[in-house]
């Protein structure tokens, strides 16, 4: 049997269930192995005692024969989703001693599903961020190097803490949410799989807000089966989210073999950018080779749209994030500041004290957008540019089943690296934010490594609510990519 | 648009952050490096468009209008930076609105 640490959740489960392996030496292996690498700083808080104890209520279910679908299963939360008298700090000082009195729909889900919880994992401050370093509570190291470089890059963000501790084999599989890349940028940049939903397809409800129109939240793994089971132990209609979908959550596990015999995959024209790296655009190549010769036909598509994609987002999600940013004053839970002077003294004070340089960033610019005079110019002409994305993906889907881009478009780079200006940072996310501003669901899947042995990630979008043919066609390309290059840190 | 320092120290004042001096230079170098950047939405044409408010385009649920919780008062208070308890209730505490 491999080292416990190195299962895929597929394997655990089966090894659980023929009671070979204890849920107890599970978790126990993967707490120390993230006691261990903590260096890495994937983890903003882990319990321990709370896994010991989930653990040991796993092993008595299983003794009885009563295994639900996650029984024993040790998971990373991304410490956006609130988690019940666990503190839970978005990684911002505002939210400072905050320990939440309720549970997040999703994490509700994955303990009745019977996870363990180890622990709370880092991210961009309020999720802001594709690389892991506006956390106040210290950037994430990727647990990948660059060949003949010693620098620790960046796991990507804002999920950097989940995608690490995967890659790093200190959990077996971790929540994340993505807003304009934030599950699929920093699955991409350390060689694991992230998919981010169909919007309404997980709850909402209980996960520090974002932008409300473009959050999702969506499952890290180290195979697409296993994101596959995540998924859905995640997903379902929750009527405390109002944009929560009730639809029937189908079983994506046995969408994974499914194979892409007779599909139509579209490669989008307007993906290929110029100065785009050439290992990204040979991997990409290679992508659509092994669909074709697993029996998928390849059709270039238009989306005319894709180069207004990133600016648009740029206006959405800020003015969302004003708005949601306002209730964090300083009055009903997280820092005070009190300068001793009147109350709107004590909320500039407390929200200048207790929110990072990229967080005020874009609470200005969403607030300047939004402001009298500017809200035509900006917000109204960002909502018209969203909709004829939208409509660029609605005319694709009259002739492809799911369309085949890069994840990202470069590899990870170096910590401190695309810090100069903000705009360089952003257009990380230039291929993944276009699924946000749709709704569509997206998985980044690990498919080859550059020149300096760094993992890159290929992107399926596929029809809204059809994640199942997603998986099929994620499934297909880690089955011709036999992607089985490790990390230089692990477990 | 470019922004000019009162306009940076106006935005700030209305969303309620704290800007030194040194800060609203920075902030107008980046934000007008931003706003530059957004400028290129003006090239697409949205003639006759419908705004999309949303990922998805579908009416919003209703449901029924009942209590489904509440009495809550304890951890509701819970995370409060400062709390006052009287004989009228308990309350979050703030300072002094009206003289």
């Amino acid at each position: 049997m491999s080292k416990p640490t190195d299962l895929t959740i597929a394997e655990a489960r089966d090894l659980l269930s023929r009671r070979a392996l204890s849920a107890r030496e599970l978790t126990e292996a993967h707490l120390s192995a993230a006691e261990r690498l903590s260096s890495l700083n994937a983890f903003i808080t882990l319990t321990a005692e709370r896994a010991l104890r989930d653990a040991a209520r796993s092993d008595e279910r299983l003794a009885r024969g009563e295994a639900r679908p996650l029984e024993g299963i040790p998971l990373g939360i991304k410490d956006l989703f609130c988690t019940e008298g666990i503190r839970t700090t978005a990684a911002s000082r505002i939210l400072d001693g905050f320990t939440p009195p309720y549970e997040s729909t999703v994490t509700r889900k994955l303990w009745e599903a019977g996870a363990v919880c180890l622990g709370k994992t880092n991210l961009d401050e309020f999720a802001m961020g594709s690389s892991n370093t506006t956390s106040a509570f210290g950037h994430v190291v990727n647990p990948w190097r660059r060949r003949g470089d010693n620098r620790d890059l960046v796991p990507g963000g804002s999920s950097g803490g989940s995608a690490a501790a995967v890659a790093a084999r200190l959990c077996l599989g971790a929540t994340a949410t993505d807003t304009g890349g934030s599950i699929r940028q920093p699955a991409a940049f350390t060689g694991t799989v992230g998919i981010k939903p169909t919007y309404g397809r997980c709850s909402r409800w209980g996960i520090i807000a974002f932008a409300s129109s473009l959050d999702q939240a969506g499952p890290i793994a180290r195979t697409v089966r296993d994101a596959a089971i995540l998924l859905r132990a995640m997903s379902g209609f929750d009527p405390k989210d109002s944009t929560s979908a009730d639809v029937p959550v189908p079983d994506f596990e046995a969408a994974v073999g499914r194979g892409v015999q007779g599909l139509k995959i579209g490669v989008p024209k307007e993906y290929r950018l110029s100065g785009m790296s050439a290992a990204i655009i040979s991997l990409w190549e290679r992508g659509a080779a092994w669909l074709r010769e697993a029996g998928a036909e390849i059709r270039e598509i238009s989306l005319p749209h894709t180069k207004y994609a990133l600016p648009c987002y740029y206006i959405i999600a800020p003015a969302e994030a004003s708005s949601n940013l306002a209730r964090y004053d300083g009055v009903r839970f997280g820092l005070r500041v009190d300068p001793g002077g009147d109350l709107d003294d004590l909320y500039a004070a407390t929200r200048a004290a207790g929110f990072g340089a990229e967080v005020r960033r874009r609470i200005l610019i969403g607030t300047y957008v939004l402001s009298a005079g500017y809200y035509d110019a900006y917000y109204l002409k960002a909502q018209k540019v969203r909709a004829l994305i939208a409509r660029d993906f609605d005319r694709a889907w009259a002739e492809v089943d799911a369309i085949l881009t890069p994840a990202t478009p470069t590899s990870a780079f170096a910590i401190g690296e695309k810090q100069d200006d903000p705009v360089t940072m952003y257009l990380n996310d230039v291929f993944t934010v276009t699924a946000n501003l749709a709704g569509l669901p997206g998985i980044s899947v690990p498919a080859g490594l550059d020149e300096g042995g760094l993992p890159l990630g290929l992107q399926v979008i596929g029809r809204p609510f059809d994640e199942e043919t997603v998986f099929a066609v994620a499934g297909a390309i880690e089955r011709a990519a036999g992607f089985d290059a490790l990390p230089a840190v692990r477990a | 648009m470019s922004l000019d320092p009162e306009t940076v120290r106006r935005i700030a004042d209305l969303a309620r952050i704290a800007v030194t001096e040194d800060e609203v230079a920075r902030l107008q170098g980046e934000l007008n490096g931003i706003l530059a950047w957004i400028e290129q939405l003006n090239e697409v044409a949205t003639e006759g468009v419908e705004p999309q408010t949303g990922a998805v385009r579908m009416p919003l649920r209703l449901r029924d209008d009942v209590v489904t919780e509440g009495d809550q008062h304890d951890a509701i208070l819970a995370n409060a930076p400062d709390r006052a308890d009287n004989a009228l209730g308990s309350f979050f505490a703030v300072p002094k609105v009206v003289e």
